[in-house]
């Protein structure tokens, strides 16, 4: 990873084949993430909203997993830090502005959950819950019927490194390796479980240095680094599509804001420390490479900058706007109708 | 129609649902070459290979998740619980995954998923294999559990569970797996999850019971019949969660005297509900202390038979109750 400061705005792009039309994509998909938890923070700060779990930091090994994935066709079980990951997928920053606004119609629960627990049939995206580490066996069942069926689907799982202590990581991935299943677990390694640092968490220098228990492949990458996060997981895909079972991918990342809105990091880590992370931010350095490349001019990156500003402009303007959910929605069955599809 | 036992009717439940529907599989500890520790699953492994029948890590908590991933893609899981006392390790996937999933994203997803479990106490098992744990789920909104105590219900409510959209679980009396037969057709039918079943007439009293428990009750009610000539209306609850609520209050209006046998310890046991209910909507109906017959407020039933037989309800003290409450 790039722990060195020299080599802190390189991007890997060996064996990368991604067109000028998609680099610039994944760019904007990057940017349109940061600036809407950007607007978010702004609005808890303003105290127009309640909560917000920020994915800020995050952005380079979401976007690069996201379009490593056959979208549309594959299964993503993800989890509260994916913004990008999931607008990536196909959510909309209105379906997120719903949610952190808490209004009716949002997409995900109808305002039932929090803000960030991603989910859609539509877009293959399972529900998620709170409790960390949940999704990790799910998903290994999602890959069983996959196998079963031959359907040629993919299950990409997604944690942090702090819900790799839990219980349900180690089942789901021994499901993972017992059954060779086609499946993907992407740990976005940050650092912090909240305040608890990596080594209070583990004894292990890398989460995946636990692979070999499982008798599953493991792969680390520096997730600040969009393509070297695109390539990994791609190749992840590619052996679970091909019959050879699960990787662990361990992506080293940093989270340089608070855990959440009701988080204070100055409690647990040093200034220095989060100034020196920013120096790697994933968007500073693919936008470095993209300009080093000559696919980036300033132009080009304001125009992008300018579509994202309207597009959240328009996603806070509307969710403020919509109602909030009649109170009888509490109601809600929790059984579904025996004839449902 | 053949005489079969509770076990062979479960049995040929998951042999017709698995022959009828490619989606449905099963799996747990010991399931496959084994076919069950109580042979639940004998032959299934043979019929439909170990693809569909899946012999499981020792590891509850991911044989309930795994189980409700296969679901929400469009699979039929089965998946079991070897005894009851050990389904705690999938605690969380169970009330806080699979019995919110349907509520948390509107509908979006659903979980069709039945899980199984042998329960109960009368068989040497001692604190960790007798435990009757329905309470703990029936508190939480989203599950629905069925406890049958006979194998025509066994039957068609695992066939009618593993056609509902939702998760259901079911509780199956162990003691009664051998003990307990009855006639079953062979073929396809089902008994819809719901409805409870007046199991006897009568006009004395009520007395409400399910599983293992509804089978010793149906003793001491004849018993009691014979021997002093009170007339006992029997409730078999066989659906706890969506409780049928008409038929509780209809049998309890018609005698105004109710007796609840559970085998789990006593305090906040399903059977409170059931008094909650009838002294809110049936008060005036009332001619009598609402009775509970339960086990003791112990955590488990003990190995030794003497400290065994003291924790179960059992036909005599049930007879015992009846009259007491009888003479009341």
């Amino acid at each position: 990873m790039a722990t060195d400061l020299q080599t802190a705005h390189q991007i890997d792009d060996t064996g990368i084949e991604l067109d000028e039309r998609t680099l610039l994509e994944m760019y904007w998909q990057m940017v349109r993430a940061r600036r809407l938890d950007e607007r978010v923070w702004v609005l808890h700060r303003q105290g127009k909203i309640a909560f917000h779990i920020s994915g800020i930091g995050h952005e380079g090994i979401q976007v690069g997993a996201a379009y490593a994935m056959r979208r549309g066709h594959d299964y993503a079980s993800l989890y509260y830090r994916d913004l990008a990951f999931s607008l990536s997928m196909g959510s909309t920053p209105l379906d997120f502005m719903l949610a952190v606004f808490g209004k009716a119609g949002e997409p995900t629960s109808g305002s039932r959950q929090m803000p960030s627990h991603w989910s859609s049939r539509e877009l293959g995206m399972l529900t998620s819950s709170s409790p960390v580490g949940t999704q990790v066996p799910q998903a290994a069942g999602a890959a069983l019927a996959c196998k079963m069926r031959g359907d040629d689907r993919v299950v990409l799982v997604t944690l942090g490194e702090g819900s790799t202590s839990e219980g349900d990581f180690y089942e789901g991935l021994n499901w993972a390796g017992v059954h060779r299943l086609p499946m993907v677990c992407l740990v976005q390694n940050n650092i912090y479980a909240i305040s608890v640092p990596m080594h209070l968490q583990m004894a292990v220098p890398n989460v995946a240095d636990r692979a070999p228990m499982f008798g599953i492949a493991g792969a680390i990458v520096d997730g600040n680094d969009v393509l070297a996060s695109y390539r990994v997981m791609q190749e992840a895909i590619a052996r679970a599509r091909g019959g050879e079972g699960a990787t662990l991918v361990e992506a080293k990342t940093y989270r340089p804001v608070p855990h959440s809105s009701d988080d204070d990091d100055r409690t647990y880590r040093t200034r220095d420390e989060v100034e020196e992370w920013k120096l790697r931010d994933p968007i500073l350095r693919f936008q470095g490479y993209l300009r080093e490349r000559g696919l980036l001019d300033e132009e080009t990156a304001q125009e992008i900058e300018q579509r994202v500003r309207e597009e959240v402009d328009h996603a806070h303007a509307t969710a403020e706007a919509a109602p909030y959910p009649p109170p009888e929605d509490t109601m809600f069955s929790v059984f579904a109708p025996d004839d449902i599809a | 129609m053949a005489e079969i036992t509770l076990i062979e009717a479960l049995r040929q439940a998951m042999d017709e649902e698995m022959e009828r529907d490619d989606r449905v599989f099963i799996t747990g500890e010991d399931v496959g070459q084994r076919g069950g520790v109580f042979r639940a699953t004998q032959g299934l492994f043979e019929k439909y290979g170990a693809e569909r029948v899946i012999d499981s890590p020792l590891a509850e908590l991911s044989i309930v998740a795994v189980g409700i991933g296969a679901a929400l893609v469009g699979m039929r899981p089965i998946c079991e619980i070897q005894f009851a006392d050990y389904i705690f390790p999938a605690f969380n996937q169970i009330v806080n995954e699979a019995a919110m999933v349907y509520y948390r994203t509107g509908g979006d997803w659903h979980v069709p998923m039945v899980i199984r479990a042998p329960y109960g106490g009368g068989i040497g098992g001692g604190l960790y294999h007798s435990q009757s744990v329905e309470t703990f789920f029936a508190h939480q909104p989203g599950l629905k559990i069925v406890i049958p105590s006979n194998p025509y219900d066994a039957k068609g409510m695992l066939k009618s569970a593993v056609r509902d959209p939702n998760p259901v679980m079911i509780f199956e009396p162990k003691k009664g797996y051998r003990l307990i037969k009855g006639d079953v057709p062979p073929d396809d039918y089902t008994v819809p999850i719901g409805p409870a079943a007046v199991t006897r007439e009568g006009t004395d009293l009520t007395i409400y019971a399910y599983g293992m428990m509804h089978y010793y009750v149906l003793q001491a009610a004849e018993a009691v019949a014979r021997q002093d000539g009170i007339s006992c209306e029997v409730v078999d609850v066989r659906t706890l969660v969506p409780l049928d609520r008409e038929t509780v209050l209809a049998s309890f209006k018609k005698t105004g005297k109710a007796l609840i046998v559970y085998e789990a310890s006593r305090f906040l046991g399903y059977g409170a509900e059931i008094a909650a209910l009838l002294s809110d909507e049936a008060f005036e109906y009332m001619d009598g202390p609402i009775r509970r017959l339960t086990g003791p407020d112990r955590p488990g039933v003990p190995f030794a038979h003497t400290m065994q037989d003291f924790y179960m309800p059992n036909p005599d003290t049930i007879a015992d109750a009846i009259r007491e409450l009888a003479a009341y």
